[in-house]
């Protein structure tokens, strides 16, 4: 057996400069970017009054309020907990159902391929990015200022909230569809709505609805914590018994959320696929 | 020129027609049965959520006017005619507002490392061992199903009121969600550099250290860079239940009808979002290409 040749790294050092001599401020680019993440979080960790026996204590707490919360059990409220995660549900629904209604006319105004010029689609796009950039929770707290506590405020919640995120959304799909279609309605003498019903909206229908179902989906995530600020739901008794210490209803109720969102995760994505077919959700 | 379109006899053609007149109409019932039950859901859900038309309308002005109420002053002036006494707690704010971006920060980086850790376990193609697989998969489960919010609630029960409950809730929540999408990231990893370090004898640590991570590290970052934009979002709000940040100010504001106090909170938050969007959306780009979005 022969040994393999003796390497001549000088030489081959010599042909690839890029990979043995890379320049200092490459090689040390990546310690340098870790070595700043690393000192922003320390510099968190001291300025948010992190101590490690603050931590250790609360860890402890935390384990007790654990034991507290077995075995989980309802108590005499299991009634009045089905109602609210009905309320929760119908929260989502209802806002999700609303917001996509209203941002689907509005979506249209914010695809290039519709309004091409770009001074109209400016302000729309902003518009919807400033109601994104709003969390839900604090659109619930302004609803509740003008219908006062309750699901309604939840809905309202919802659906401004999401109005923004569909916005959004629907406008890429429909930037992402083919004009083709909208160019043959064109040709055949099709004026600007024949276009977007005939030409755009068959093409976009699907992956708009595929959209809604999943988050009809994510807003049941959502409405579980809008009661927290009063919005109505099953948020609402979580808050409650929260500030009650009763750990056990508390972790009943988390059972709860997580059965409920199971369930509508599984329901959705069957509807989905029966909807938009096999394909991946854009 | 001849047109070579072939009429079919009168008796095949009404055939024809049957067929597809019923098939349109079977695709017709289809759809009506499905918008049918989706308006009853409706109807269900609108009693469900006690939604009130006439509460809506007859409140509706007030929704008008609130804005019209958040953007006036004390004095009774429009905000934007004086922004110096608008934005008279700016000092406050801005403190709150860079508390907010750090519960984030260090939330978001212990979540990504959290998931960094666990990810290999729950990849199908990475993982030791089935039963591990399978503990750690419920485990991002919970931890992402479980609103940050509620985990809050909690935390500040055991570590007490501040941002140190707020940073352990988002570390968990993100810790979930990252979890996930970096274990599917290495599920789409190239398997072949895996094949050649084990062929070598190294141990499963060596195989994820110089096989799969050098593949996935650019979506790794370009997921968590996604998930500090949602986290700032989320620690604005991590103050209602007194987990430190801007969201404290914002709900005193709102709940003792401080109103142009609420307007210039919500805008320093709507900027502030914006900024870290288009600085995230920076860095990604520079990172890995224009494409980087993932």
């Amino acid at each position: 057996m022969t040994r393999p040749p003796e390497v001549d790294t000088a030489e081959i050092r010599a042909r690839y400069p890029d990979v043995f001599n890379r320049p200092a401020s490459a090689r040390l680019a990546t310690p340098a970017m870790l070595l700043a993440a690393l000192a922003i979080f320390l510099f968190g960790l001291v300025d948010l009054d992190f101590s490690p026996s603050r931590f250790i204590s609360g860890l402890s707490q935390l384990g007790w309020i654990s034991m507290m919360m077995i075995p989980p059990d309802p108590g005499s409220s299991l009634p009045l907990y089905l109602k609210a995660l009905g309320e929760t549900l119908s929260i989502a629904l209802l806002g999700t159902t609303l917001a996509a209604l209203f941002a689907l006319p509005v979506s249209l105004l914010a695809a290039r391929n519709v309004v091409p010029s770009s001074i109209l689609r400016f302000p729309v796009r902003r518009f919807l990015d400033s109601i994104r950039g709003v969390d839900t929770l604090i659109w619930a707290l302004v609803w509740i200022n003008v219908v006062g506590l309750g699901p309604f405020a939840g809905v309202l919640a919802i659906a401004v909230s999401d109005f923004g995120g569909f916005g959004k959304l629907f406008s890429e799909a429909i930037e992402g569809a083919d004009q083709k279609q909208v160019e043959g309605i064109r040709a055949s003498g099709g004026s600007a709505l024949h276009e977007i019903r005939f030409g755009l909206l068959p093409q976009v229908l699907p992956v708009i609805a595929g959209q809604v179902l999943y988050f009809i989906e994510s807003n049941t995530r959502s409405a579980t914590i809008i009661g927290i600020v009063g919005a109505g739901g099953i948020g609402l008794q979580l808050a409650e018994q929260i500030r009650v210490l009763e750990w056990q209803k508390v972790s009943f109720l988390i059972l709860m959320i997580l059965v409920a969102v199971a369930a509508i995760d599984f329901i959705s994505g069957k509807l989905r696929f029966a909807i938009i077919g096999m394909r991946a959700v854009a | 020129m001849t047109i070579a379109v072939s009429i079919l006899p009168d008796q095949q053609l009404a055939a024809l027609n049957a067929a597809y007149a019923k098939a349109v109409a079977r695709k017709r019932l289809r759809l009506l049965a499905g918008v049918a039950l989706f308006v009853a859901a409706l109807l269900v859900a609108s009693i469900g959520a006690e939604v009130n038309l006439r509460t809506f309308f007859t409140y509706f002005g007030n929704f008008v006017s609130y804005f019209d109420r958040i953007l006036t002053l004390d004095s009774g002036q429009r905000v934007w005619s004086d922004v110096g006494e608008w934005f008279w707690g700016w000092h406050k704010w801005l403190k709150l507002l860079g508390e907010t971006l750090l519960i984030s920060y260090v939330g978001t980086l212990t979540g990504a490392v959290l998931a960094f850790l666990l990810n290999f376990f729950a990849a199908e193609n990475t993982s030791p061992a089935p039963w591990l697989r399978f503990t750690v998969r419920r485990l991002l489960e919970f931890a992402r199903t479980v609103p940050g919010i509620v985990f809050a609630l909690i935390f500040v029960i055991a570590f007490g009121l501040g941002p140190m409950a707020g940073v352990l809730a988002i570390a968990i929540h993100s810790t979930g969600a990252l979890g996930k999408l970096f274990s599917e990231i290495v599920e789409n990893a190239d398997m072949k550099p895996v094949e050649g370090i084990r062929s070598t004898g190294a141990s499963w640590l060596s195989c994820m250290r110089f096989a799969v991570v050098p593949q996935v590290t650019a979506g790794y970052a370009s997921y968590a860079l996604l998930r500090f934009e949602i986290n700032v979002r989320e620690a604005s709000v991590m103050g209602f239940v007194g987990a430190g940040g801007i969201g404290q100010e914002l709900i005193v504001a709102i709940r003792k009808f401080y109103y142009s106090d609420v307007s210039a909170i919500l805008v320093t938050i709507i900027v502030t979002v914006f900024l870290i969007d288009i600085a995230t959306g920076w860095i990604r780009g520079r990172l890995f290409g224009k494409e980087g979005r993932a």
